[in-house]
């Protein structure tokens, strides 16, 4: 018997079935959805991060305090111990070969009279900050200048969010907010940045960095942002700035990070959480092939006298070992079609509220796993038809 | 010309408790090229462990089997299939036709094992049909055709791959006179046109269509 024969056989089966065969292909079908499904969120994660991180620009560097990786040996890491002192330390040592802007962060309630933004991202900086990060841009008013930030000036930079909140007509210039109790004048808005998988990067207001710390009565820095100028400047400014940040300070108690090092620790944490979700979901497409044994068995079983049947009429163990095995590989197979074809549908669904990025490996790979689950759950049912005794099957009721 | 050759067929079965059971005693049978043979006896006579035997759905515990020249009594699943497949025509006491399956896709089914493409496949089938004057019932399901109907479906399957030798097996056990006298009939006309048929019942009345009977009793073959 051909194969071309056997597959109409299979399908002739399936159909003679459908609802079974329905059920039985869900397994398979939810275990594919989900591969495809988790590995999209993931890559979809990985994609926005990424451009994210490729927005602030190439040549960024970025000094955190404590120690990434551990440093947990004798004396522990110290995770406040960088100061504006470090950062006038480097301004001085690297002169103008690189421009740095020390940052510190907090989270606080924005209001406008009865309007109000909260759990808003508070950043200090100095006035160098837009030329920093790239993708930090204005898009009404200005950003501070060099003497309100050294003066400590009560002014501020919107994020879109906070426009939206507390100026629902667009016109924030010249108005005064507070922050938390204290009041700013508004100076400039934001363009808006997006969001890292549902954290809102606009809302954010820009003060300058002497107004956070009067105001949050903070000396440390949460980050000190360094631009590199060049690309090719990035190893030889990063090892200055260790050099320098160490006359002062363990090196325990900072690490200077830059752009290449952060998207391979991305990197790391997607493949990580790829492997992890992928892996459970091809649990569910294991107990998908359990579903496909089992039904395969009752099949072998209510069809006793037709295998009987088949061989007395010349099929050889093969030809039914064949047609039983093809009939579970073309279950788990539809079923895994089904399930990449709800599974693009379902990311292109979600993507307008989280970003997800189908990727062709996850779906050819799903579906060979698939094929592979109803090959291996297959072969057992199949070689029992095959072993049938001819005689007792005719015989069999 | 011998189609058939038992030389001294016994046949033992072992019941899972290890007692034996000697089914068929030292069978010594030639049938001829085409003869039209009945093999009748008791019930629990052996009729149906020689019929197995011969149409190669069982192998003889000792002796020799010659089938058209050639000996398949030490052959393997795969070759007694294929000769199953070219050689013997199988007809059943309970016609054992796929279910929900047109009685031409039922007729045609040994071919699919034979290779046939699917169109010679219908032709053949068809062709076969209207011997046993099914012309008209190439879509009917078995459960759409009467018992006698079934039967001859099955007389058709029987023929479909030409075969040398046709086995029935009580074929009219489930049916009643007129629809056995139907099918006794197109046993005659088979017997017409040179095909050798071995009918095996224990009604007496239905052995007599055929021109040799053989009697069986104990295993063993009387006379
Ligand atoms: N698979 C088997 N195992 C054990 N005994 C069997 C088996 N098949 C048939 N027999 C026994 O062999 C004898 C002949 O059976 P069978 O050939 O079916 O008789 P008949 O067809 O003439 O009625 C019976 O006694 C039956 O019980
Ligand atoms: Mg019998």
């Amino acid at each position: 018997m051909n194969t071309t024969e056997t597959f109409r056989l299979a399908f002739k089966a399936i159909l003679a079935n459908k609802t079974r065969s329905f059920l039985t292909m869900l397994g398979i079908m939810i275990g594919v959805l989900s591969v495809i499904l988790l590995t999209s969120l993931v890559s979809g994660l990985k994609t926005s991060i990424t451009s994210q991180i490729a927005g602030l620009g190439s040549n960024l560097i970025y000094v955190i305090p404590g120690k990434i990786g551990g440093g947990r040996g004798p004396g522990g890491t110290q995770v406040d111990k960088l100061t504006v002192r470090n950062s006038t330390a480097l301004k001085l040592g690297l002169g103008n070969q690189a421009s740095v802007c020390p940052a510190v962060q907090k989270v606080s309630n924005i209001y406008y009279f009865n309007k109000s933004s909260k759990e808003a991202t508070v950043i200090g900086v100095e006035a160098n900050y837009p030329d920093i990060i790239q993708s930090v841009k204005i898009s009404q008013g200005r950003f501070f200048n060099n003497s309100e930030s050294q003066a400590g000036q009560k002014v501020v930079v919107i994020g879109q969010t906070v426009l939206k909140n507390l100026f629902p007509d667009g016109s924030a210039l010249n108005r005064e907010i507070k922050v938390d109790n204290l009041k700013y004048k508004v100076i400039g808005v934001l363009e808006a940045r997006g969001s890292i998988f549902g954290a809102d990067q606009d809302n954010t207001v820009v003060i300058p960095l002497v107004s956070a710390q009067r105001q949050f009565g903070i000396t440390n820095l949460t980050t000190i942002f360094i631009d590199a100028k060049t690309p090719e400047n990035v190893d030889n400014i990063k090892k200055k700035v260790g050099e320098i940040l160490a006359k002062s300070l363990s090196t325990d108690d900072f690490s200077v990070v830059d752009q290449a090092q952060t998207l391979s620790t991305i990197n790391q944490i997607t493949g990580v959480l790829t492997l992890g979700l992928g892996g459970i979901a091809a649990i569910s497409l294991l107990v998908g092939g359990i579903g496909i044994m089992n039904i395969m068995l009752v099949s072998v079983t209510e069809r006793t006298r037709e295998i009987g049947l088949r061989k007395a009429l010349g099929a050889r163990p093969k030809d039914i070992r064949n047609q039983f095995l093809i009939e579970a590989i073309t279950l788990s197979g539809l079923g895994g079609l089904m399930g990449i074809i709800l599974g693009i549908l379902s990311s292109w669904a979600i993507n307008p509220i989280i970003q997800t990025t189908i990727t062709w490996w996850a779906i050819v790979l799903s579906f060979a796993f698939s094929m592979f689950v109803g090959v291996i759950f297959g072969v057992a049912p199949a070689l029992r038809a095959s072993r049938l005794n001819p005689i007792e099957s005719l015989r069999y009721e | 010309m011998p189609l058939v050759k038992l030389t001294q067929v016994n046949k033992i079965y072992k019941n899972s408790s290890g007692l034996e059971f000697q089914a068929l005693k030292n069978i010594n049978l030639t049938i001829n090229k085409g003869e039209f043979l009945a093999i009748t006896g008791p019930s629990g006579s052996g009729k149906s462990t020689l019929m197995n035997i011969l149409g190669l759905l069982d192998s003889p515990s000792s002796g020799s089997y010659e089938l058209d020249g050639s000996d398949v009594s030490k052959l393997g699943e795969n070759d007694l299939a294929t000769i199953r497949n070219r050689k013997i025509g199988f007809v059943f006491q309970s016609f054992n036709l796929l279910p929900r399956t047109s009685a031409l896709d039922n007729v045609s089914l040994p071919l699919i094992y034979a290779g046939v493409t699917e169109k010679d496949r219908l032709s053949r089938a068809k062709q076969s049909l209207e011997i046993v004057g099914l012309a008209d019932k190439l879509g009917s399901t078995p459960s759409q055709l009467s018992g006698g109907q079934q039967q001859r479906v099955a007389i058709a399957r029987a023929l479909v791959t030409n075969p040398e030798l046709i086995l029935a097996d009580e074929p009219t056990g489930n049916l009643d006179t007129k629809n056995s006298e139907e099918i006794m009939k197109i046993f005659h006309s088979l017997h017409k046109n040179k095909k050798t048929i071995i009918l095996i019942t224990h009604e007496l009345d239905v052995a007599k269509n055929a021109p040799r009977i053989i009697h069986v009793k104990d295993g063993t073959v009387l006379n």
